[in-house]
């Protein structure tokens, strides 16, 4: 079997959420994945705000040729993995095209703008309509939920890796980002690669 | 995730700018690392730290960037290879030892300074630029342009640092620094330091050896003399290089991370035949016949730097000093406003640069596709403004704050410092705070408004302050205040951890960098031997912490000290269960019909307690709730109702 190559030179992937949801660990794991495979690899994530509820997103550039600066330009995102799906949105508003490929957790985290009554967040239905609308391809993982019946929100990260992988969006197997998963979650790594595998299916359904 | 004293050279790992620094450093054989955190800087010392016991070397979380600088410096005079490493702010503390340390030169050990600059201040109070330091007091200075040679960069400056006798500085930005890359790995060293302060170092020489700033004038000259050194060695450094066509319609002078920017820009521009990009890497002193080598690839000269025009001012100065026959290119930048002189930049500032200079268009989505994307996130997407964790001890000590001084109703004033606690300039902290400038500052404004009482003032007084920036720089504005009699209460919030940069350790925690036990300064003790009322609060406890800071707004005769303790939520997460499952009974939350205006989301806007618009209640969000039972006391009706887990 001939090694699946990048479909476009830089390939840009965006991984969008809220601070604290886990958006820094996942960029984390593809690209090391991707370094591993010999790829070059630049990330860049915002700071700062990540912890504190504010949005975050990770930029990746994917290469076989050069180091990239961790910027996507305006209107170039390949792939955007939305971890919330307002912020989905946000991230299309401004890096998608009509070739973009997402793949959403539809589950709200709200801000404390909507919270307070400043803000009102989107009817959900219509959101995940407008996302659907401006990508090429959509997968909705109901990443939260499924990982709530694994026994915590937290598996949600694990999943949604999975489903990025099981895709088949990018040039990566299980078997490049097992490895790095084992790495990374090492105190629960069964129930962790259980998520994985479960991202997996579901974006298979 | 990254171990940067992996043993594997040769390998390419993906490591953060940070860490390539800290690889660099330890590639050189570094033996002393010192410094104050501080984003986008603080992974250096961190990274150090916790390779140091293998690599038998030493790392410090210092109390502040002063004496990081000079700890570090000390190692260098009894011959070790030492780093300070610091944001752009602790360049400002570290300024005045600076300047009195490149006149007495280092000592045998190779001395770096790394800066890292925050452009747009994502996680700063100010913007700044820090290479002009390096121009105001001769230090020589190099900025990594990518994530390889942030590594192989501070390895070569110990060298040169050495070489020279003088501090050499390293400057990053936050997407060198705080972004990630492919980093190919070189050997580490093997062999063991020994430490001596020699005092004669030079037999033909009466005088012992001293490290001191004077004579003046002499040293001056003599610094003068390694730049001239410096600026040789930078002539010839791989460090800076041309990329691009012999004769070009564009020539981009650029460093750091703008470096990348550039060959985004060109590249997606499809310009790579007609503009060409020299990128420097040594910025200061200015290799000026290198420069000067390729000046007449074009007429036209772009500046691509982030933050001030720093290169585009020196080249200028360059160019007015030659010959009369010289071309003079037309200068493009900050100063003809086509770059901007604050922010940070990104491949699309560049690319609008280059197209607006060359008359180009560029449209890199279809427009249709455009003005939909941006119809629906405008109309679908809310603020998120940031906020404290769900769980933050600060939301309640800001609860107390706002209670207590509307009950004193005097309109008390309250300051504010450099922390997660700075948002309490927002909605998180209800608005509380009123001024926030440096680290410290807080505390040194309140001894200003705290002795306005012979001008009628009389609003009670409260800065706020951290427990490392406690440590850092109020101490002494705390001795002032109890010395001057400066009516005003320094409510310390400690939360055990230098919470906003990543929970490193301080003075107040037992414990060191390297993870080792130690002693700990306890604050209350410093506070009470200065003979001053001190009192320790627990902020979830609201009644209590309210009723305290009412006592001592009443009572007068100089600082006093309000400790509100309780641990940072996201460090006790990491180690136990949350205490409580809460939830909203139904049945006693009567929504808008209570009098209370939602109090528990409109007002006390815990990310953690949603409302329920369709159902008009308040509800518990599960995935953002840590169970801390806080938001029990805030609502009139006893509806929120925790249980211990």
């Amino acid at each position: 079997m001939t090694k699946k190559q990048l479909v476009k030179d830089p390939l840009n992937l965006i991984i969008t959420g809220v601070g604290g949801q886990g958006n820094v660990m996942i960029s984390l794991i593809i690209g090391n994945a991707f370094v591993r495979e010999g790829y070059f690899v630049t990330l860049g994530e915002t700071y700062g705000a990540s912890q504190r509820g504010g949005p975050v997103m990770s930029h990746m550039r994917i290469s076989k040729e050069t180091q990239y600066s961790p910027f996507i330009p305006d209107g170039c995102a390949d792939i955007i993995l939305g971890m919330e799906p307002v912020e989905t949105l946000r991230m299309l508003g401004r890096y998608g095209n009509p070739n973009v490929i997402t793949i959403i957790n539809p589950r709200p985290i709200y801000s404390i703008d909507v919270i307070g009554g400043q803000a009102e967040y989107p009817d959900l239905h219509k959101l995940v309509e407008s996302v659907k609308e401006l990508s090429a391809k959509t997968w909705i993982i109901n990443a939260t939920e499924e990982a709530q019946k694994m026994g915590s929100h937290m598996f949600a990260n694990a999943i949604l890796i999975g489903a990025l992988v099981g895709s088949g969006v990018l040039p990566l197997d299980k078997k490049s980002v097992e490895p790095v998963l084992r790495e990374v979650f090492s105190k629960e790594i069964e129930v962790n690669l259980e998520a994985f595998n479960n991202g997996i299916k579901l974006v298979k359904r | 995730m990254a171990n940067i004293d992996i043993d594997a050279p040769g390998t390419s790992q993906l490591l953060i700018g940070n860490e390539a620094i800290a690889r660099g450093a330890l590639e050189a054989g570094i033996g002393f690392a010192a410094a104050y955190p501080g984003t986008p800087s603080s992974e250096i010392l961190g990274s150090l730290a916790q390779a140091a016991k293998e690599m038998g070397i030493y790392a410090e979380w210092s109390v502040n960037e002063k004496v990081a600088m000079e700890a570090a410096a000390g190692a260098s005079f009894a011959g070790i290879r030492a780093l300070a490493s610091m944001k752009q702010n602790g360049i400002n503390v570290v300024s005045d030892f600076l300047a009195n340390l490149v006149m007495s030169g280092i000592g045998k050990g190779g001395l770096v300074l790394i800066s890292c600059d925050d452009p747009s201040a994502i996680s700063s109070s100010n913007e700044q630029d820090t290479r002009p330091i390096a121009k105001w007091l001769d230090i020589p200075l190099v900025e990594p342009g990518d994530f390889q040679e942030a590594k192989d960069m501070t390895k070569w400056l110990f060298d040169l640092a050495e070489e020279l006798g003088t501090l050499c500085m390293l400057r990053s930005v936050t997407r060198i620094a705080h972004a990630r890359g492919n980093v190919k790995l070189g050997e580490l060293p093997k062999k063991q330091l020994k430490a001596y302060f020699d005092q004669i170092h030079d037999l033909k020489s009466v005088m012992p050896t001293t490290f001191m700033p004077i004579p003046s004038p002499l040293r001056h000259f003599f610094l003068h003399m390694k730049m001239d050194k410096a600026r040789e060695k930078f002539e010839g450094s791989a460090f800076n290089r041309y990329v691009g066509p012999n004769k070009a319609d564009l020539l981009i002078i650029t460093c750091g991370s703008c470096w990348l920017y550039s060959q985004d820009a060109v590249k997606a521009l499809k310009l790579e035949d007609r503009v060409g990009i020299l990128k420097l890497g040594t910025l200061w002193p200015l290799p000026e016949k290198f420069i000067g080598e390729h000046l007449d690839k074009s007429e036209k000269l772009l500046f691509v730097e982030e933050i001030d025009p720093f290169l585009e001012r020196s080249v200028m100065e360059m160019v007015a000093n030659l010959p009369p026959s010289s071309p003079r290119p037309i200068f493009y930048g900050k100063r003809s406003g086509h770059v901007n002189a604050y922010g940070e930049l990104n491949p699309d500032l560049v690319i609008k640069a280059i197209s607006t200079i060359l008359g180009l268009a560029y449209q890199p989505r279809d427009i249709e596709y455009r003005k939909k994307a941006e119809a629906f996130a405008k109309s679908n997407v809310p603020e998120r403004t940031m906020t404290f964790c769900a769980g933050c001890p600060h939301r309640a000590t800001f609860w107390a704050i706002k209670n207590a001084l509307k009950l004193d109703g005097r309109g008390g004033v309250v300051t504010g410092d450099i922390g997660c606690y700075s948002m309490a300039l927002g909605p998180t902290g209800f608005f509380q705070v009123r001024t926030m400038h440096c680290m410290g500052a807080g505390a040194g404004v309140a001894n200003g408004l705290g002795k306005l009482g012979q001008f009628g003032f009389d609003q009670p007084v409260l800065a706020v302050v951290g427990d490392s920036t406690f440590y850092h720089a109020t101490i002494p504005a705390l001795i002032n205040g109890v010395y001057n009699q400066s009516d005003f209460i320094l409510v310390i919030l400690d939360n055990s951890a230098t919470a906003m940069t990543g929970f490193q350790p301080h003075p107040g925690t037992g414990m060191t960098a390297m993870g080792e036990p130690t002693k700990v300064v306890s604050m209350e003790a410093l506070c009470c031997s200065l003979g001053t009322h001190v009192e320790v609060c627990d902020p979830f406890d609201l009644k209590g912490t309210i009723a305290t800071l009412l006592e001592m707004m009443a009572e007068g005769g100089g600082a006093k000290v309000a400790i509100m303790r309780r641990q940072c939520e996201l460090v006790r997460a990491k180690k136990e269960k949350p205490p409580y499952r809460v939830h909203v009974d139904p049945e006693k939350c009567i929504g808008e019909a209570c009098g209370c205006d939602r109090l528990c989301t409109r007002v006390f806007l815990c990310p953690g307690l949603i409302w329920d618009k369709k159902a008009n209640r308040s509800k518990i969000d599960e995935v953002t709730c840590t169970g801390c039972g806080l938001c029990v006391d805030v609502c009139p009706q006893g509806a929120i109702i925790k249980e211990a887990v």
